[in-house]
């Protein structure tokens, strides 16, 4: 559904987005991270057609967006960075004019705008202006515009920066939702977002593209995944530690933490190391407290590829 | 043309359904009735003519009115961001600029048909030259029409509605006195004879004054119609490179 290919943006000589390629294919949900200013929302307005590339092309549902910017536009829904919307007008009369810009009338706009109201929760203040409506409201009002004409790309960003914590989970929820029979690319700074909606992510960075996987895959880079957290209780630190390191499947061993006559320990395997730990438990007659497997956190993967040089220090 | 007047509708609802509208029409129906009765001794002319009393302050009036009203056009959708939203619905930008523009000039045509009650006034108190005086109306609809197609150029210069306001305003003022002498007198002493003429044919004032004087010329019209479609042109432009 949207393919970006070689895409290229300088402002004079500062390079914004630099030769970034991905597509996303109906029933994707495509996760777009990375730090601020690392050219998130320029590719966005860029896809979307309202930024000219400086070199690259872009199709969305078969369209060029630089030959064919209006077909391309019908078929997107956009909901641009901040929420901007007409601030003089009712949440009806916006949704409304937006409605007969997408080319519905009558029926077809009013069951639209149903739809929509339903969609975004907006029934309680249909009818106040958006002046007076709050940070969430104004973003969701703004979402609605982006649903109305039932488009086949999604492109969001950031929806759900400024909601609350329920609003947040409506949302996602409602993106995994149409995922399945749209193509649909957000952006976001929150990372367990990603893992809450996204099939897919990529995570951009000084306008190249650093990362790009399933949330799985992304997770499985993380410098702790697949590593043990083990507690015991009652033990000395040293004597865990030379009875831990004397495993084949230890590949190195880091104390977390001491307290109280129990040991936390970090341990990164080679192999298999989870047998060898249960014999070794046995045998030693360890207490063991806690034992955990890490997944990984996107959190990590995050800052050790867009902070190279804190890598080592964490 | 479904997407113009989807736009127009909006920018027309705003006006009326902000104070915007209805200050600027009791201001302008006001400041009319004054200049006219007041200061340009319509009864005591004892003329059933509109022109020397009332059309003659238009040019004056549509100074500081018409950049009022277009000076939001583009800087608030600059300002708010929603002019994003704006390009990338499927809207050309020239949807767009027509779109606004035949907004605004409706307004300002709504507020010069209220002035109504002279027209009534005048044939109630002898026997006006109808025509005379509708070619006065189409003057001065041309004028403001042209004013309001700067007001626009200004406007999408700057997301700041004051600035966009007092550019107007200044070339507004600029093309009022272009052709007046004193004016075109301080530039002969050192400009080129071209220069000059250039400069004295860019004046509003005299095709304004051959309309009111009951004439039709096209090349009155034509005037007002290519400033218009050059300052439409020019917008277009400038929307293209706020883009780039």
């Amino acid at each position: 559904m949207i393919n970006v290919e070689h895409l290229t943006k300088m402002f004079g000589a500062k390079c914004a987005v630099d030769d970034v390629t991905f597509s996303v294919s109906k029933g994707e949900v495509l996760g777009f991270l990375g730090p601020n200013g690392a050219g998130k929302s320029t590719s966005m307005r860029m896809i979307t057609g309202y930024l000219p590339p400086t070199s690259g092309t872009i199709t969305v549902a078969g369209f060029n967006v630089a030959d064919q910017p209006l077909e391309a536009r019908r078929r997107i829904g956009y909901l641009p960075e901040n929420a901007p919307i007409y601030s003089d007008m009712t949440v009806l009369g916006f949704l409304s004019f937006c409605a007969e810009v997408r080319g519905l009338y009558g029926a077809a706009k009013k069951e639209a705008i149903d739809r929509v109201v339903q969609l975004c929760f907006l029934e309680r203040v249909l009818h106040q202006s958006v002046d007076t409506l709050s940070k969430g409201f104004r973003h969701r009002t703004c979402l609605a515009q982006a649903l109305v004409h039932d488009p086949d790309v999604l492109i969001l960003d950031e929806p759900t920066d400024g909601l609350d914590p329920n609003q947040k989970f409506e949302v996602r929820t409602l993106l995994r939702r149409m995922g399945s029979e749209k193509a649909i690319i957000f952006s976001t700074h929150i990372l367990e977002e990603v893992e809450a909606a996204c099939t897919r992510a990529i995570i951009i960075d000084q306008g190249k593209i650093v990362a790009n996987g399933t949330p799985d895959e992304l997770k499985a880079r993380s410098p702790f995944a697949g590593t043990v957290m083990l507690t015991v209780g009652n033990v000395t630190t040293e004597r865990l530690l030379s009875q831990v390191q004397a495993l084949p499947g230890a590949e190195k061993c880091l104390v977390i933490a001491e307290k109280d006559s129990h040991v936390t320990l970090r341990i990164v395997p080679r192999g298999n190391l989870l047998p060898d730990l249960f014999e070794a438990g046995t045998r030693n007659a360890w207490k063991i407290e806690h034992l955990d497997v890490e997944e990984g956190r996107l959190d990590d993967v995050f800052r050790s590829i867009t902070l190279p040089d804190t890598k080592t220090a964490a | 043309m479904k997407t113009i007047w989807t736009i127009a509708k909006r920018e027309l609802s705003i006006y009326f359904s902000s104070p915007v509208a209805y200050v600027f029409i009791v201001i302008f129906l006001l400041l009319a009735g004054f200049f006219t009765f007041d200061v340009g001794s319509f009864f005591e002319r004892g003329v059933a003519d509109l022109s020397p009393s009332f059309f003659i302050w238009h040019p004056w009036l549509y100074l500081f009115l018409v950049p009022a009203v277009g000076m939001r056009l583009w800087s608030e959708e600059l300002r708010s961001g929603t002019i994003e939203l704006l390009f990338t619905m499927p809207v050309t930008p020239w949807q767009a600029i027509l779109g606004k523009y035949l907004a605004s000039w409706i307004f300002l045509l709504i507020a010069l048909l209220l002035t109504f009650p002279l027209i009534i006034t005048v044939s109630y108190l002898g026997h006006p030259d109808l025509g005379r005086i509708f070619c006065g109306y189409l003057g001065s609809l041309m004028l403001a029409g042209a004013f309001l197609s700067i007001a626009l150029l200004t406007s999408s210069l700057t997301r700041n509605q004051v600035v966009s306001f007092i550019l107007a305003v200044v070339i507004c003022l600029f093309l009022i006195l272009c052709g007046w002498p004193p004016v075109t007198n301080s530039v002969t002493n050192w400009a080129p004879a071209w220069v000059v003429d250039s400069l004295a044919s860019l004046g509003v004032m005299t095709h304004f004054e051959s309309l009111q004087r009951g004439v039709v010329d096209s090349r009155d019209l034509l005037f007002f119609v290519s400033m218009i479609a050059f300052c439409l042109f020019a917008n277009s432009v400038v929307l293209r490179a706020h883009r780039a």
